[in-house]
């Protein structure tokens, strides 16, 4: 079915009236006493079954972030916030070790099964189900792991990965069963002085996934981790850490949901990207935390740390983002491209509406010789956000032949928000190639009624321009996820005309 | 039987009256040409029929079929079969022609209640239209109107008008940048489209227009009224002694 088609299709299938991920999960949980000290850092470690090495990594991001300062140069505004009013863990009861789907909640596997996310290791995602005979159903196959508040409630086809070489996991897990992998890499790319958030998250992460993939290994499936904060007045941090080592391939996807609520709630995660030589990492996001609602009030603040290192020569990593959700977003997937010919690559589609906030962006650091970038950005505010692009595009001395092509495209829909753009451009070689575009439109009445005027409805016209506007973006997506991103960006701009 | 009556009409744009009482019947199977100057409402009187928003009725009424069209959202009204054929079509980017086609008419087919077309009925139906209008495939695949050349643009505006079957067509201004080859080729595929149930309402400035599309009826406007109407010799009268004629009367 046609992209656009599909967009109109699913929307109107869909309460839209409604976000559609706001509902809460009555659990019981576990939760670490509210605040943060060295005590509620002990805790956690104490909780995972932690080795002594891992508390001190802890401890010592601790002691430094209590010497920093939380940035203010984004372009958004929000109260500040009080670290000592939150619970930093929460983990479902009963508190034991699962070893298969049947020992999991069955609210929990509800929660996801609402969500479209299987984690019965037959299903597929929705509306992807091959034909009978008409395609090898082993392709379409996606692991997923599965993140419940703080911790790792399940996570597929571990077996199947198991024989191909490939560690996929919960880092808690991996922490204790791969101890050499994680010390050797974990911090390497995101260092735990890195920033407020990422230090903050070193001390305290609780879970998020595992992948190592060995030399030569073409991970045979997709994988995914989808992430759900469900607990009240709990900020949620999660690790995630991806290896591929030398001429190995994985795509890896990441999904977001939070119930409603009118307290904001914090998301700091942290997310480490290893390519080795010749080894390709495609790493796609759908951002759907809450928003808040129409007045403001709620949402997840989403302060993320996410950033790749082609640390071999030939390597490559490529960034994907599609954010809808969250209050305020803080968040600059990057790459440092250290090896002669590597290559990175961000494409990202950011939706503000309501009173979002979103600055967001990539850094793309050119250390090796001949190495090349290229980022597709493309903003599109409506209602009363705020939507600002931030890029910074480096050339080291020795960085010679590096090349760079950025591409930055903002709409407007309606007249009271914003979208801002702040490109940070350095070469310090001159064989440097940088290429910077930059557009913004405003959503052209003329164009809405031309549409409406062939028999589109005022929201379907405004689903189509838009998904015409951020086509090349979309096509970067692995086709699950393409359509649910699709179905989002209408979702998000529901109203936001008229 | 009358398929569109345009009663009295009186419509503003931001405190100022453009249409003073304006009436028009347009019945099944006829062509009618609407010729003025600049500024005469002829573009006015498109718009409005056709829903666009920014213009107010502050009195009397347009009926289509006899339902009442004012009230009806400007969508609606495409799928009860109102087409307006831009003057100025516009370049939607990253969304192909195909998809738009599809995208608009299974909305229309939903809105009447009709059974919305599989893709591969579909794809067979444009085929078939877009070869009758000599229009190349490749076209299609392209983003709506973009980059697209005059002549194309008015080509796909034929082509959707071919598609959607409307029983109301209104060609606003559709001579306005092109070629006179161009402009044969458009027209060609207008007429092509011209039947017994059809009713087509040619807006232009121009006598040459109707040398193509040959009009049953011609109505002269000025100044946000009709003030004379005729046979198609008045669009060559016109063409002799030009508007000046028809300021007083207005």
């Amino acid at each position: 079915m046609p992209a656009v088609q599909e967009t109109v299709e699913r929307v109107k299938r869909i309460d839209v009236d409604q976000y559609r991920y706001g509902f809460e999960t009555l659990i019981e949980s576990d939760k670490a006493p509210k605040g943060l000290s060295e005590e509620t850092v002990k805790f956690i470690s104490e909780k995972k079954n932690e080795p002594a090495w891992m508390l001190q990594w802890r401890l010592e991001a601790y002691r430094r972030w209590l010497t920093m300062q939380e940035p203010t140069w984004a372009r958004v505004d929000y109260p500040k916030i009080d670290f000592q009013d939150l619970y930093y863990y929460a983990a479902p009861k009963p508190k034991k070790t699962v070893t298969s789907l049947d020992e999991i909640d069955p609210e929990i596997l509800k929660t996801y099964e609402k969500l479209g996310i299987p984690l019965r290791e037959v299903a597929m995602l929705e509306g992807v189900e091959p034909k009978v005979g008409e395609e090898d159903p082993a392709r379409r196959k996606i692991a997923v792991d599965a993140v419940f508040d703080s911790v790792s409630v399940a996570t597929t086809f571990k077996a199947e990965l198991k024989k191909a070489g490939v560690i996929f996991m919960p880092i808690s897990e991996a922490i204790r069963e791969h101890p050499e992998l994680v010390q050797k890499y974990l911090g390497s790319v995101v260092p735990t002085s890195d920033n407020f958030y990422a230090t903050l998250n070193s001390a305290v992460f609780s879970d998020g996934s595992f992948v190592y993939v060995p030399p030569g290994v073409r991970c045979p499936m997709e994988l995914s981790t989808y992430f759900r904060i469900n607990e009240r007045n709990t900020g949620q941090f999660e690790r995630t850490l991806i290896i591929a080592d030398k001429g190995s391939y994985v795509s890896y996807l990441e999904g977001c949901t939070a119930p409603q609520r009118d307290e904001n709630q914090l998301h700091a995660a942290v997310v480490e990207l290893v390519a080795h030589d010749d080894a390709e990492i495609k790493y796609s996001t759908v951002q759907n935390w809450y928003p808040g609602n129409s007045e403001g009030k709620g949402g997840i603040y989403n302060f993320v740390t996410k950033r790749g290192d082609c640390r071999g020569n030939n390597s490559k990593i490529s960034w994907t983002q599609v954010e809808t959700g969250s209050a305020i977003t803080w968040k600059y997937p990057s790459c440092i491209l250290r090896g002669d010919n590597s290559r990175g690559e961000f494409y990202s589609i950011a939706i503000s509406n309501g009173f979002q906030q979103v600055d967001s962006g990539t850094k793309m650091i050119h250390l090796g010789k001949n190495t090349s970038s290229r980022i597709i950005s493309k903003g599109i505010a409506a209602g009363k956000s705020q939507n600002t692009y931030r890029g910074l595009v480096t050339a080291h001395r020795k960085a010679t032949g590096a090349r760079n092509f950025t591409a930055c495209d903002s709409l407007l829909i309606g007249d009271k928000c914003g979208a801002h753009t702040v490109p940070y451009i350095e070469a310090k070689n001159s064989s440097a190639t940088f290429e910077h575009e930059a557009t913004t439109s405003k959503i052209s009445e003329d164009v809405l009624f031309y549409c409406i005027q062939r028999g589109l409805s005022q929201e379907e016209a405004v689903g189509l321009v838009v998904n015409g506007f951020v086509k090349d973006v979309l096509q970067q997506l692995p086709m699950e996820f393409a359509v649910e991103a699709q179905k989002l960006i209408s979702i998000s701009l529901e109203g936001s005309v008229g | 039987m009358a398929l569109l009556e345009v009663k009295d009409l009186k419509v503003r744009v931001e405190e100022r009256e453009i249409l003073h009482g304006l009436t028009l019947t347009v019945n099944e199977g006829e062509i009618h040409a609407i010729m003025g100057p600049n500024g005469s409402g002829k573009s006015t009187l498109s718009h409005v029929i056709a829903g666009k928003p920014g213009y107010e009725v502050t009195d009397g009424q347009i009926l289509f079929r006899g339902e009442d069209l004012l009230e009806m959202s400007p969508d609606m009204r495409a799928a009860k079969g109102v087409f307006l054929a831009f003057q100025y079509p516009v370049e939607i980017p990253g969304v192909a022609t195909m998809n738009f086609l599809r995208t608009a008419l299974n909305a229309q087919r939903k809105a009447r209640g009709e059974d919305e077309f599989s893709t591969p009925d579909f794809l067979k139906k444009v085929r078939e239209v877009s070869k009758s209008l000599n229009i190349p495939q490749d076209m299609l695949k392209r983003g709506v109107n973009v980059g697209f050349s005059g002549g194309e643009k008015k080509r796909n505006e034929v082509l959707q008008m071919a598609l959607f079957e409307p029983s109301l067509c209104i060609l606003d201004e559709m001579d306005s940048g092109l070629d006179i080859d161009a402009l044969r080729i458009a027209a060609d595929g207008v007429n092509a489209l011209h039947s017994p149930k059809r009713a087509m309402v040619v807006i232009t400035h121009y006598q040459r227009l109707l040398n193509y599309i040959v009009p049953d009826i011609v109505h002269v406007m000025s100044k946000g009224r009709v003030v004379k109407s005729g046979g198609k010799e008045l669009a060559l009268e016109l063409e002799a002694s030009g508007y000046a004629q028809f300021e007083d009367a207005a």
